[in-house]
């Protein structure tokens, strides 16, 4: 059997690689999915944390992140749809200014 | 031994697409490179024996929510933008941070032993639909009803952003 460190450290590699695209790219669709990469990051190890202590309560977790991240998603790309109208860019520098 | 095979290779898998995703210029190319780690960590689930959560993930993250992105990037013809020039700052000061983050999970992973030991064999039944729906319809029964409540207040936020304003301007 794998040890759960493995797991673990494979989250945090991932977890690592979502922040280094939040902090990198500019492209406000790429950052959503590096958010999309944690949260799926975070979720591994409530899913192996459940295996180990035998435990349904992480995996009903689990359930309940992809439920917030699918309103999430659905809400932040229609900001995104409805900023691309105004600004004609996704681009996050462009998002300066407070007023539409 | 298999298994562990099998990890190694996924997780290099996981690995590599997410850095595809993080490099690739073109967004559709970043979008159908997450759809490939959501379903390796889709097999991973099945792995730590939690079939239901890894059919979700199968059906909720690769299959709409990585569907609503794709529609999005089509609909806006976003897939390749012009990118502006980068504060000169702000690429270093991205990995450097990104480098602390690592070192500090490293660090308690494997220095302080903050997480280990081995999985037992599991029950028959653990991870099943059945157990889970079980746990969900009766300890977890009032977050579950305020989810679809969260879900209802999303759908009309996307519709109500969307909207275009009839009559001038506002």
């Amino acid at each position: 059997m794998v040890p759960v460190t493995y797991y673990v450290a494979l989250s945090a590699v991932l977890f690592v690689i979502g922040v280094l695209g939040v902090l990198l790219r500019r492209n406000a669709l790429i950052i959503f999915m590096s958010v999309e990469l944690m949260l799926n990051s975070a979720n591994l190890v409530f899913v192996a944390f459940a295996r180990l202590f035998e435990g349904l309560a992480g995996q009903v977790f689990v359930f309940f992140v992809m439920t917030v991240a699918a309103a999430e998603v659905a809400v932040g790309l229609a900001l995104i749809v409805a900023i691309f109208r105004s600004k004609r860019s996704v681009d996050v520098d462009q998002m300066s200014s407070l007023k539409g | 031994m298999t298994n562990l095979v099998l990890f190694l290779v996924l997780a290099v898998v996981a690995v590599v697409t997410a850095l595809g995703m993080l490099l690739s210029r073109n967004a559709v190319y970043a979008a159908l490179f997450l759809v490939l780690n959501f379903a390796t960590v889709a097999v991973f689930y099945i792995l730590l024996e939690a079939p239901f959560i890894a059919m979700t993930q199968v059906t909720v993250y690769a299959g709409a929510i990585m569907v609503l992105f794709l529609f999005v990037i089509m609909l806006l013809g976003a897939e390749r933008l012009p990118g502006t020039e980068p504060l000169p700052w702000q690429r270093p000061l991205a990995i450097f941070l990104a480098l602390v983050l690592a070192v500090e999970a490293g660090y308690l992973l494997f220095a302080r032993r903050a997480a280990g030991g081995m999985f037992a064999s599991a029950a028959p039944d653990f991870g099943s639909p059945q157990a889970i729906g079980t746990m969900l319809f009766n300890r977890y029964l009032l977050p579950f009803e305020v989810t679809s409540v969260l879900l209802l207040v999303a759908m009309v936020g996307a519709i109500v952003l969307t909207k275009k304003e009839k009559g001038g301007r506002e």
